[in-house]
């Protein structure tokens, strides 16, 4: 065994190492055709790093890169705070663990072929080879002096940075259906293998131009879908792989008999208040610029998460006659679940409307359905996710507004503005439908596949002494609280 | 010597602590414990999965007397903790075979 890991462990120092080199190497400039980014140089005296003054825009650049920061923030601490708090009291670090290796691990798949894989030009289907290892994202020396390629009026790699953002939460997100009884050895190559065979070719999709880009003027069944921050290609992917995995996995031990109430709301509490925070640069960041559109995706974030938390606090009212504060935090990121895909392409009170939509479904989701199908989701990654993602999406559908984004060159787009408009047809409610389908068939197929491999080879799931003795000695051999 | 085992509301607490001072009791140690009795649990919800909780937390005294004042302390226990309510808690006693002072080794009454 040991041996064998050793092996491992040369062979990915190795791999490190080549693609290191080739990173650094200085390189003849590859003629770039991607739509995306755009090489921009100005001649100049000056030996350091040039860019065209007149595209790049500081406050683009500097909300954009908060907005990376902010993303960041919200996989560790955010999720990583809401998540443990939740689970019992030896897996605490297991949880964490899991977020926040993640976050090493994705950043690197993203960096050497993840990004490339989203963003290279490609087809419709995948990117290309052309940014493995940042080339064509990092500065170059071109014509005597270092350029940065440019996206828009933002560096290029500002843009990865952003995006990597994405791919770094989306995994961390179905951590909540297997918690407390996966092998994190297993986790690991799962994520990668789940990156690149489901996250980036969904990105690509959705975000480098493939299969469902957006196109105006194309027939309503075929347009593409409207995602504007991640519903179908984070929430969706990661919802539907969670409960793929929860079925696959199985029940923790003890599920349905033995009691296993969350060990400390209290992080849950501050863990959803810094994902609400984090979400602006989620969403407002995913318009790539500090605009108009940004402050309106800004707006309709807010008051996503400000109905969604009522609104579950209110069913919870109605039917209990408690508000829970677990009830209230997982509302406002039902909510938030909800407007992603909506967020520049909505106004503000259609946001509120979609919240508190959100809070309702998901607040079944995850009593009444989950009881009565019996998965063990622990941490309702399906049910807030992967409901609240399909319902924003459709949603989308209905309240989209020209007013607010006019991606449709002059067309209407929502449901309720092309019945207002007399322009039944042109509405995006069906691409949105076939996009959402789509997207769960892709998450759930190759979730499938790759956890029924993996189970053959790796295995899964701990072993049975492992799952009591609780990840945090089983796996990483250490202990949360030590208090004596 | 015996020994003295008051498990308490948490809330009186400070009423027994203060009314054992008063009768001149030197020192206690102080743990927190759950457990049940006559008293039932409750119901928490957490997302739609019910847990009986029937462990309630409780504070446990435990002090060190001379057996000639162990029915004096019972009584101000008794006195101070009570409430009319189920749940007051219990006291148990047992003999204390031995004692000892650890700064000094005395051992016995002295060390009481």
């Amino acid at each position: 065994m040991r041996n064998t890991k050793r092996r491992y462990g040369v062979l990915i120092v190795g791999l490190w190492a080549v693609l290191s080199w080739q990173a650094c190497a200085p390189d003849v400039k590859a003629e770039s055709t991607d739509e995306v980014t755009s090489e921009v140089s100005v001649p100049q005296p000056e030996a350091e790093a040039q860019t065209d003054a007149a595209v790049l825009d500081t406050g683009d650049n500097a909300w954009m890169m908060t907005s990376a920061a902010l993303v960041l923030f919200m996989t560790a601490p955010g999720l990583a705070l809401f998540y443990s708090g939740l689970v019992r009291k030896k897996n605490v670090l297991g949880v964490m663990m899991q977020c926040v290796f993640l976050m090493g691990l994705m950043s690197v798949v993203w960096a050497l072929w993840g990004y490339s894989l989203a963003f290279g030009e490609g087809g419709t289907w995948l990117g290309n080879f052309d940014h493995v290892a940042l080339r064509g994202v990092q500065s170059e020396w071109v014509d005597g002096q270092p350029v940065v390629p440019m996206s828009g009026t933002i560096p290029t790699l500002t843009f990865m940075l952003f995006q990597g953002m994405f791919i770094v939460i989306t995994p961390a997100l179905i951590c909540g259906a297997f918690a407390e009884r996966m092998k994190f050895s297993t986790m690991v190559v799962f994520m990668i293998l789940w990156a690149t065979l489901v996250y980036c070719p969904l990105c690509h999709w959705v975000w480098g131009g493939g299969l469902l880009a957006f196109e105006a003027g194309q027939p309503t069944v075929s347009a593409g879908a409207l995602d504007f921050a991640g519903g179908t290609v984070v929430h969706i992917s990661s919802g539907v792989s969670a409960l793929i995995c929860a079925l696959l996995i199985g029940k923790r031990l003890g599920h349905g008999s033995e009691p296993m109430p969350p060990h400390n709301l209290t992080y849950t509490a501050v863990g959803a208040a810094m994902l609400w925070v984090g979400w602006f640069g989620f969403n407002a960041g995913s318009e790539l610029a500090a605009d108009g559109i940004a402050a309106s995706a800004f707006a309709v974030t807010h008051f996503g998460a400000a109905a969604g938390a009522l609104a579950w606090a209110g069913m919870e009212w109605i039917t209990r006659g408690k508000p829970s504060i677990l009830g209230t935090c997982s509302g406002l990121v039902a909510g938030l679940v909800c407007v992603t895909p909506a967020a520049g392409f909505v106004q503000p009170i259609s946001g509120m409307l979609m919240g508190l939509a959100a809070g309702v479904v998901c607040f079944f989701a995850c009593t009444a359905i989950k009881n009565k199908f019996g998965y063990d989701d622990s941490l309702d990654a399906f049910g807030v996710h992967g409901v609240g993602g399909t319902l924003g999406a459709i949603l989308t559908g209905v309240f989209a507004t020209r007013a607010v984004n006019d991606i449709g060159d002059g067309k209407t787009l929502g449901l309720i503005e092309a019945v207002a408009a007399q322009t039944p047809g042109d509405t995006v409610l069906v691409a949105q439908i076939i996009a959402t389908a789509i997207s769960w068939v892709l998450a759930a197929v190759v979730t499938f596949i790759l956890l029924k491999v993996l189970d053959a080879t790796m295995g899964l799931r701990v072993s049975q002494e492992e799952e009591i003795e609780g990840l945090d000695f089983s796996q990483h051999g250490e202990e949360g609280y030590i208090f004596i | 010597m015996k020994k003295i085992e008051a498990i308490i509301r948490h809330f009186k607490l400070e009423d027994v602590k203060n009314a054992l001072s008063e009768q001149g009791v030197r020192g206690m140690t102080i743990t927190e414990v759950r457990g049940f009795g006559r008293q039932k649990g409750h119901t928490e919800m957490y997302r739609g999965t019910e847990y009986e909780v029937d462990l309630v937390p409780k504070i446990k005294i435990e002090i060190a007397v001379a057996a000639e004042k162990c029915q004096s302390v019972i009584d101000t226990i008794v006195r101070s903790a009570g409430t009319g309510q189920v749940g007051d808690g219990k006291i148990f006693v047992s003999d204390l075979t031995q004692a000892v002072r650890i700064r000094t080794g005395e051992a016995g009454r002295d060390a009481v």
